[in-house]
């Protein structure tokens, strides 16, 4: 029971972070709650579906479907989170004004909605497909019943509590700082993604390592203990990182905040 | 949809010769280079396993165990899921010589296993 509840612990914890980070990084922006409930509805739904056709997408691609498909799911988070990075950093202005004058939302717009409900159901499809893969498994083999449930049940309540402790140390940021601080954890957790994502294009033998062992510091750090985990889920952290994936994590930071800058200077263009 | 099926299996066939193309300096894996590990009670057998220095190589895992596990190795950055009863394939190196050590995630206190590279 308590193995099974560690197992779905460790699986539901990547998403209940990122749903802890997003949520308070969209602080003051309008219905985002109705999006972020469909975003974990769709998300669930999503790894079921995706555990059911598991077995089959693992021998596509000569072998190398399963490599394929998690690199899929992580670029295109990439990119929505990109998206939401940028859009957070055109509006945070706006948004911290309205809520310390008038305590007022702002419209999110058409888009930024949907791409908030896509990166939180991205986030459950990945890691959640494989909790329902585990768990189906015990229960086919024919685990006791109340062990699995009340083992899955620890293990997702755990996540969401760890999901609730970020939400809350970032809630306590000043309103000011906030968009600052949550633009920047949003960022690190973008580039962590996009080293993740090329690290299975490496094990799918479709891009080289650059290096196996850029740097080793898993005597300071292991990747596999707690803190370790965290900080790999939401800042990347990689304690024996390839070349690859210290380029990648570079290269979305870089364009990121080029991004920014330009976004920036655009600003300042327009006369107020 | 099988036609469908078979098209997207095309098109994913297609991708990956042309990116394999553009990293012309990534051979691909030659099924000479083969090594097969066996998955049963939550054990890998063999336990340690001998492999060439700077030689890429194919790992064959076969699960032969009722559940699932997931091959996963920090050091060797390979993360992979395999079915009860099912069998994948692990690319891995080309590796410098070393020990890298890999475990069953599922079943940690017992699947722990390792490559000598030499």
């Amino acid at each position: 029971m308590l193995g099974t509840a560690i197992i779905v612990f460790r699986e539901v914890l990547e998403a209940a972070l990122i749903i802890g980070l997003m949520l308070a990084a969209t602080r003051g922006v309008g219905g985002r709650l109705k999006w972020v409930i469909s975003g974990i509805g769709g998300g669930i739904l999503g790894a079921m579906l995706l555990a059911v056709v598991a077995d089959s997408i693992t021998p596509m691609a000569d072998g190398m479907g399963q490599e394929l498909m998690n690199a899929a799911i992580l670029f295109v988070a990439v990119i929505m989170l990109s998206w939401h990075a940028l859009w957070m950093h055109k509006h945070a202005a706006e948004i911290s004004q309205k809520i310390k004058h008038v305590g007022q939302a702002v419209s999110a717009g058409d888009k930024e909605p949907i791409i908030l409900a896509l990166i939180i159901g991205l986030a459950l499809l990945r890691e959640g497909s494989e909790a329902v893969i585990f768990l189906y498994g015990l229960a086919a083999a024919g685990s006791n019943a109340s062990d699995l449930l009340i083992g899955s049940t620890l293990g997702i309540l755990a996540g969401v509590a760890a999901g609730s402790v970020l939400y809350l140390g970032i809630a306590r940021i000043p309103i000011g700082r906030l968009f600052q601080v949550s633009g920047w954890l949003i960022m690190l957790l973008t580039a962590g993604m996009a080293s993740q994502a090329v690290s299975y294009l490496v094990q799918a033998d479709l891009f080289p390592p650059l290096g196996y062992a850029v740097w080793d510091s898993s005597f300071l750090l292991s990747q596999s203990s707690i803190i370790g985990h965290v900080l790999h889920i939401l800042v990347g952290y990689v304690d024996q990182p390839m070349g690859i994936q210290v380029l990648a994590y570079a290269l979305t930071i870089g364009l990121l905040v080029a991004a920014t800058s330009v976004m920036n200077q655009r600003q300042e263009k327009v006369p107020a | 949809m099988l036609i469908q099926e078979r098209h997207n299996h095309m098109r994913i066939k297609g991708i990956i010769v042309l990116i394999a193309l553009v990293f012309s300096s990534v051979a691909l894996a030659t099924s000479g280079n083969q090594y097969e590990l066996t998955i049963t009670n939550h054990r890998f057998e063999p336990a340690e396993l001998t492999i060439p220095a700077n030689t890429k190589v194919q790992l064959l895992v076969h699960n032969k165990d009722n559940s699932i596990e997931e091959f996963e190795s920090d050091s060797l950055h390979r993360e992979k899921i395999i079915g009860p009863n099912k069998s994948v394939i692990i690319n891995i190196g080309p590796l410098p010589p070393g020990v890298y050590q890999f475990k069953g995630e599922f079943h940690e206190d017992t699947a722990q296993g390792r490559v000598v590279v030499k």
